[in-house]
């Protein structure tokens, strides 16, 4: 593999679109589990597919009619939910199922064959074009720039945002610019994994971080490194298999991810074991 | 105090959630240097009120002026203490982050560090609510009691003109309870504070006025409650026991007692 790393373009495109799109897995996987936007993010990935219908209907990019989309979802989301109207997991059901509905009915609407759409809902990072990748580069830089920058406004505004917004930090502000980097982000992620793939490679590095990490910022580094692990592994699985390296990616995140929690589980119970039993020595040691 | 503006007025507010009252007709002065403890049944529409002072909610009629100025974050600084129920306590923070976070200040901070005056105030923060050697912790790892004291160690970092609590000894143990209140008294000194309380009686024997709200405003004035008073607020005599209680917070009860009532 090391030598097609070196001898193929597609091999280090892959590699590197894996590496761009595992930071930004790190930094806001960890964000939409704190703030609980796990689902809305799943709803925006779904979302974004009817702007890949509608970029293949007006012959445009299908993957800027994606952003166009979940840009337009998220905001739209938000907005309702701010109003109190909805309630947001309604909203964010509907957006999901609709959203790909109207992908499904742009492409029927074009003349002549339909084109192949199931590389953007199952990702196939092996054929990320260098095109491709200055998208995902950028958006990463964009992404990590605007949570960095802003980084001990982010804390106070994820950890209490209405006390954050009684010191006086904008918080709608917040709420927006965080809608519109998950959008991006999920984006970002449709390349290398698919639309339907998306939400466990943003969930399951961070949650595995989660398990071992206690500070903001610790996950978030940790979290980025073992997606890029499970990026690059699934990707080495794929190259030797020929399984689809998006479906690899998946299943190996989410049976790290899983295994973990279940070691964690154990190593849990061993401890209050032995606690209790020191405990009880004790007391008999003192009589 | 330098300046005689009320620390609160509110004249005839009215909030409505979709047709239902939560607060009717309610007219309030506190002065600044105050300590109100408010007090009433639950759903009597207490935090509603805290947070129409915060201007997190607006007002469906009536006017709220917070130091002659409208609520929300343009205004006062006013420190907050949210009930700890209401907190996701696994969030990966350490309390010392947290009490910094109160002092962040106004508008987005880019590229911001926090100062040596600004580690040095929260450090001073949790030594006054007495949990500074617990600053490393993650928030996960703090008792009921502690994470309460820490939130108002978080508001108090703000320095703020008005201090607000929601049920700050709700579910905490007694002797964070003790700790809570002695501290409520010291900052009572310096800055106006408002308690929201279902602790009657520990609350009278600590505040310099009470209000008794139920929807309405039942009654505004000397932390002295009497049977009417109560009977008002609860909808029946409620028997309030004085055991422990530095002095009695219920006058004598006349006639007519708890006999009849049905709760």
């Amino acid at each position: 593999m090391l030598s097609a790393l070196f001898r193929y373009q597609f091999m280090q495109n892959a590699v590197l679109a894996g590496f761009f799109a595992s930071l930004l897995c790190g930094v806001i996987g960890v964000i939409i589990i704190e703030k609980k936007l796990v689902m809305m993010s799943g709803g925006i990935a779904h979302a974004s597919y009817g702007g890949v219908g509608l970029g293949y209907l007006l012959g445009i990019e299908p993957i800027l009619g994606a952003i166009g989309f979940a840009l337009a979802s998220a905001f739209g989301v938000g907005a309702l939910k701010r109003r109190g109207g909805a309630r947001a997991d309604v909203l964010i059901g509907l957006f999901w199922s609709v959203g790909m509905a109207l992908g499904i009915f742009f492409v029927a609407l074009m003349p002549g064959y339909p084109p192949d759409m199931s590389s953007y809902l199952f990702g196939n990072i092996l054929a990320v074009t260098r095109a491709d990748l200055w998208l995902i580069a950028s958006i990463t830089a964009v992404v990590l720039i605007v949570v960095f920058v802003l980084f001990d406004s982010w804390k106070a505004y994820l950890f209490d945002d209405e006390f954050a917004w009684i010191i006086g930090q904008p918080t709608v502000f917040f709420e927006y610019l965080l809608l519109s980097i998950i959008a991006l982000s999920v984006v970002a992620l449709i390349r290398v994994v698919g639309i339907i793939l998306a939400l466990a490679m943003l969930t399951a590095p961070a949650a595995t971080a989660s398990l071992f990490t206690k500070g903001l910022g610790t996950r978030m580094v940790v979290s980025a490194a073992l997606s890029t692990l499970f990026c690059w592994a699934g990707l080495a699985v794929s190259y030797y298999t020929g399984v689809s390296s998006g479906a690899a990616i998946v299943t190996l995140s989410g049976a790290v991810c899983l295994l973990s929690y279940g070691v964690r589980a154990l190593a849990a119970r061993q401890i209050q074991k032995h606690a209790a039993k020191t405990h009880a020595g004790g007391e008999v040691a003192r009589k | 105090m330098e300046n005689s503006l009320p620390a609160l007025k509110i004249e005839n507010l009215s909030v409505y959630y979709e047709s239902t009252p939560a607060l009717e007709g309610v007219s309030l002065e506190v002065a600044d240097g105050d300590y109100l403890g408010i007090i009433g049944p639950n759903g009597g529409g207490k935090t509603t009120l805290l947070k129409v002072i915060l201007g997190l909610i607006h007002p469906t009629a009536g006017s709220v002026l917070v130091y002659g100025k409208s609520p929300g974050h343009a205004g006062v600084k006013i420190g907050y203490v949210p009930q700890i129920a209401q907190m996701d306590r696994r969030f990966p923070i350490t309390a010392f982050e947290v009490v910094l976070t109160g002092r962040l200040g106004r508008g987005p901070k880019p590229l911001h560090r926090y100062t040596k005056a600004d580690r040095e105030a929260a450090t001073q923060a949790l030594e006054r609510v007495g949990i500074a050697e617990l600053a490393a912790r993650p928030i996960s790892a703090l008792s009921g009691g502690e994470f309460q004291r820490l939130l108002i160690a978080r508001a108090m970092a703000a320095e703020p003109r008005l201090l607000l609590l929601d049920e700050p000894t709700a579910s905490v143990d007694a002797a964070s309870r003790e700790r809570i209140y002695s501290l409520l008294g010291e900052l009572s000194r310096s800055m106006t504070v408002i308690l929201v309380t279902h602790d009657i009686l520990a609350v009278s024997s600590q505040v310099r006025s009470i209000a008794c709200l139920s929807g309405r405003l039942v009654y505004h004035g000397e932390p002295k409650l009497d049977a009417n008073t109560m009977n008002a607020l609860y909808g029946c005599p409620v028997e309030l026991i004085a055991h422990g209680v530095p002095h009695r917070v219920l006058g004598e009860h006349h006639g007519e007692g708890g006999a009849d009532c049905q709760c």
